[in-house]
């Protein structure tokens, strides 16, 4: 069976760190045509503009042709095609299949009915791996390095996936988190049972300003109001977990701001212009981590 | 008049005796063999005591063996039950059940966004076993399901 990406548990620390040498390359070189002749389906059964344009471009500026479809509105899917078959008639046309859909495992289970490698660009709630790269990538481009991090994860941590795998793919390089959420979105015990296991010092907080003066990295994500039961318990929190420039006054200088994006309103706009925003380059480098990961499991070393 | 104890203990010439099975496990032990679908004669006994174990559940199949591979998975459920291999009416063979590593197409997952609830997909586990519980980790969606959710496929 060929490489694939699933879950960033597929990939080692040396994997990992491979990926991200190679996404530098990229960086520095915008348009290499190393994949010209492959052509890559992008499969989108669940729609996603952002991640989709993000992976057509970086296929494009590899050279590689890209087929597919957004969404499975007008497709034979929308028909009772099974995913299987249509997994299997996919693959007999292109050498890589790129992938979101709303069920989670399904990725993992389109692995095993064909032989081409398989990116998995989000699968329900379960995997998004690419947007972990992407997050260490630009945690190591802007900090040097991905040891001893101080990172502060802020916002939907019990059902924010990005969160999930970020912290377990951090785990390789020894860092401290702090985990700043509302009562109702902490960190679910499980992952705090996994850090305890790896000797990963974390603390909790519900105070956005607590932490944020000791940290190298801040890393928003959405509190989106419909995780909350209680509408009351969402208009108390919402305005709490709103960062803004003044905030920001007695920062590290290396600190920066991390956000998965779209935002809603987590970060006011006047944190934009500060030297600490790097949301906007973050989503850039997405592209670049992406050109690596299709080339890596396409066989460029 | 003696107490009519020989529909219970009632031998089986050949076949496979599961004992000491929790009471409350039995019918989930009856599920994870998937007995309601085969035509093998079959004795099922509930609620009897046990010396050394309070309540227990016994079932007697005749004229079949199982595989340590399917019988396994009663672990899951029956960590201590003991499976009697019969043979001329004599106990040949006692063997001891071990958790399996992988459990595969015996339980559903209890995550209902997971795409083996949605295609025709046999299910896939590894086991999890965190102070004396025990866990399923789904191949497909990485969410453990607690074995008190193990079901029958259907
Ligand atoms: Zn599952």
């Amino acid at each position: 069976m060929p490489k694939s990406l699933i879950s960033i548990h597929d990939f080692s620390k040396e994997e990992i760190l491979h990926i991200l040498d190679i996404a530098s390359e990229m960086e520095k070189n915008k348009s290499q045509k190393i994949l010209d002749g492959k052509v890559v389906a992008c499969l989108f059964f669940e729609p996603s503009t952002r991640t989709r344009l993000s992976f057509e471009t970086a296929a494009n500026r590899l050279g590689a042709r890209v087929i597919g479809f957004s969404d499975v509105g007008n497709t034979s899917i929308s028909k009772g095609e099974s995913f299987k078959d249509t997994i299997k008639m996919v693959s007999n046309y292109v050498d890589m299949i790129i992938m979101r859909h709303p069920l989670e495992g399904a990725a993992r289970y389109a692995t095993e009915v064909c032989d081409l490698p398989i990116v998995n660009a989000g699968d329900g709630a379960n995997q998004h791996p690419s947007q972990t790269l992407l997050d260490l990538y630009t945690i190591r481009q802007t900090q040097g390095s991905l040891q001893n991090m101080t990172i502060n994860m802020v916002g939907d941590l019990k059902y924010g996936r990005t969160v999930h795998s970020l912290l377990q793919a951090m785990s390789h390089f020894e860092p401290k988190f702090i985990f700043t959420a509302p009562y109702e979105l902490q960190l679910p015990s499980e992952y705090q049972t996994f850090l305890t296991e790896k000797g990963i010092e974390y603390t909790e907080t519900q105070s956005l300003t607590e932490y944020l003066d000791v940290c190298d990295i801040l890393y928003m994500t959405r509190v989106q109001q419909e995780r909350f039961n209680d509408p009351m318990e969402y208009e108390k929190v919402k305005d709490v977990y709103r960062l803004n420039a003044k905030m920001l006054t007695n920062v590290r200088k290396n600190m920066k701001i991390l956000h998965p994006l779209p935002r809603i309103n987590e970060i006011a706009l006047d944190v934009d212009d500060t030297p600490y925003a790097y949301y906007f380059k973050q989503a850039e480098n997405g592209m670049y981590v992406r050109m690596a990961i299709i080339a890596y499991l396409l066989g460029y070393n | 008049m003696t107490k009519d104890k020989t529909l219970i203990v009632n031998a089986i010439e050949n076949g496979t005796v599961l004992d000491h099975i929790p009471s409350e496990y039995l019918f989930k032990v009856v599920d994870i063999l998937n007995l309601a679908s085969t035509s093998n004669q079959i004795t099922i006994g509930s609620n009897l005591v046990s010396k050394s174990f309070g309540s227990k559940g016994i079932i007697k199949i005749a004229d079949r063996y199982f595989e340590d591979q399917e019988i396994n998975c009663i672990a899951l459920v029956a960590p201590n039950a003991t499976i009697n291999i019969i043979k001329d009416y004599q106990v040949i063979e006692k063997r001891k059940i071990s958790i399996p590593e992988e459990v595969v197409a015996v339980a559903k997952c209890a995550n209902p966004l997971c795409i083996t609830n949605h295609q025709v997909i046999s299910t896939r586990f590894k086991t999890i076993v965190d102070n004396d519980k025990i866990y399923l980790l789904c191949h497909y969606c990485e969410k453990t399901t607690k074995i008190l959710n193990l079901q029958p496929l259907n």
